[in-house]
């Protein structure tokens, strides 16, 4: 795999891809264009500071506190800064709440968009063709798929996010989690709940995406 | 355009493949690309809607054979040929240009947590502008096929949709993609029935909500 070959430019080997993406890191090092350090720490950041893990804190503070869930659902990224998630005026967020009747599910079929903030950066399904083409046109079967049958009768509502505003689903909190504290609440919300694609289980142990 | 990016509605993807534990990337090298593009982005050489319209440039079988950071790296370099921050015969050589000065790159490393999650978007408050519709106001989505960037999805041109709220005010993707200016104007989450949207089979139960600027 060590022989590059020019006229193979689209070649996706991941040794053909490391060592072009390490040509190009050592020219724009070289150049003075980027300052390794600053990858490092970018890198750094969406590895280990940033994830799913503070959406389900936003979460889990929306079902113990009336009152702050009032102002996430008003202003979201208002409420999300106050847990020192995102710079105020870093981020255009909505947060949809889900209800024993509606069901909120949240796609980018364009691109990639997604909340980082809350969320970290997506998952390879979440920017797959198969999740994109089809969460607007069979958002039902989809959910099927991720194990979750929404009776036919509750509304779906796909967020389909064209523009700058990002989208975080408010999951329903399961039954008999009444006597949980703030932080074993967080501890069961998952990514995919606040995507819209799974529920919170009450039986869960949580710390999985 | 109409790209192969625009894939709501389309069918033979395939079912949704989940990866356990997935890891937040996959390989060091698209740790690399992802830092590299965020850190070329402190030069503001290039917006974020250019950025989308590089890759929706990627031509449509390459677009799908190549994986998420392949297609990140492939917009990066040709975003720094287009710019003019690196030649395309240093690309090449994988050396800077004899005659090139050695620049100094805007974003350290102290800074990284600072702008690592503030994606620069403008406060969307204006009073200046004002919108062109009402909240609970039918509308129809245009029938545009602009060969530029546009983020108005096909699934949704001639539709009938309604406004659902205002969001306040953002940039144009469809100018500001090419440097035509920023054409700030209302954005809304618009929404539509699934039935208006794919036919009679779709459950009335169901609704897309899309964000659509006042002129698109």
């Amino acid at each position: 795999m060590d022989d590059q070959q020019p006229d193979h430019q689209h070649q996706t080997v991941p040794s053909d891809m490391t060592l072009r993406v390490k040509a190009l890191e050592s020219l724009l090092v070289e150049k003075g264009l980027v300052d390794p350090a600053a990858l490092d720490a970018l890198v750094d950041t969406y590895e280990h500071k940033v994830g799913p893990r503070n959406g389900a804190k936003v979460v889990a503070r929306a079902w113990i506190d009336g009152a702050y869930k009032n102002r996430l659902l008003a202003d979201a990224a208002k409420a999300i800064a106050e847990l020192g998630f995102l710079s105020t005026q870093g981020e255009h967020m909505v947060v949809v709440e889900n209800t024993p009747q509606v069901h909120n599910m949240v796609v980018c079929t364009l691109c990639s968009c997604y909340p980082w903030p809350v969320l970290g950066l997506p998952p390879v399904w979440y920017k797959s063709a198969p999740y994109r083409s089809r969460a607007v046109i069979d958002p039902r079967g989809v959910l099927k798929e991720f194990g979750l049958d929404v009776s036919p009768d509750v509304v779906v509502r796909v967020w389909d996010s064209t523009a700058e505003l990002r989208y975080l689903v408010l999951p329903e909190r399961p039954e008999g989690t009444e006597s949980l504290t703030e932080e074993a609440l967080a501890a069961l919300v998952t990514r995919d709940a606040m995507v819209g694609v799974a529920h919170v289980k009450a039986a869960q142990t949580g710390g999985k995406p | 355009m109409n790209g192969i990016h625009d894939m709501g509605g389309m069918h033979g993807m395939g079912p949704v493949q989940v990866e356990k534990n997935e890891p937040v990337f996959h390989e060091r090298w698209e740790a690399r690309t992802y830092g590299l593009t965020r850190a070329i982005g402190a030069w503001r050489k290039w917006n974020i809607d250019t950025g989308r319209f590089g890759i929706e440039q990627i031509a449509p079988a390459d677009y799908l054979r190549m994986s998420y950071y392949e297609k990140w790296f492939v917009r990066l370099v040709e975003l720094l040929v287009k710019t003019g921050l690196v030649l395309r015969s240093e690309i090449e050589t994988g050396k800077p240009d004899p005659g090139a000065t050695k620049m100094k790159p805007p974003l350290t490393s102290d800074r990284v947590s600072a702008v690592a999650l503030n994606r620069g978007i403008a406060p969307s408050f204006d009073p200046n502008i004002a919108p062109r519709f009402k909240t609970g106001q039918n509308v129809r989505a245009k029938n545009i096929n602009p060969t530029g960037h546009t983020r108005l999805p096909r699934y949704v041109r001639g539709k009938v949709g309604r406004i659902h709220v205002d969001h306040g005010v953002y940039n144009f993707p469809d100018t500001n993609a090419q440097g035509l200016g920023e054409k700030r104007q209302h954005v809304y989450s618009v929404r539509f029935a699934a039935p208006e949207l794919w036919g009679d089979q779709a459950s009335p139960h169901d609704f897309v909500y899309l964000d659509m600027w006042d002129d698109a």
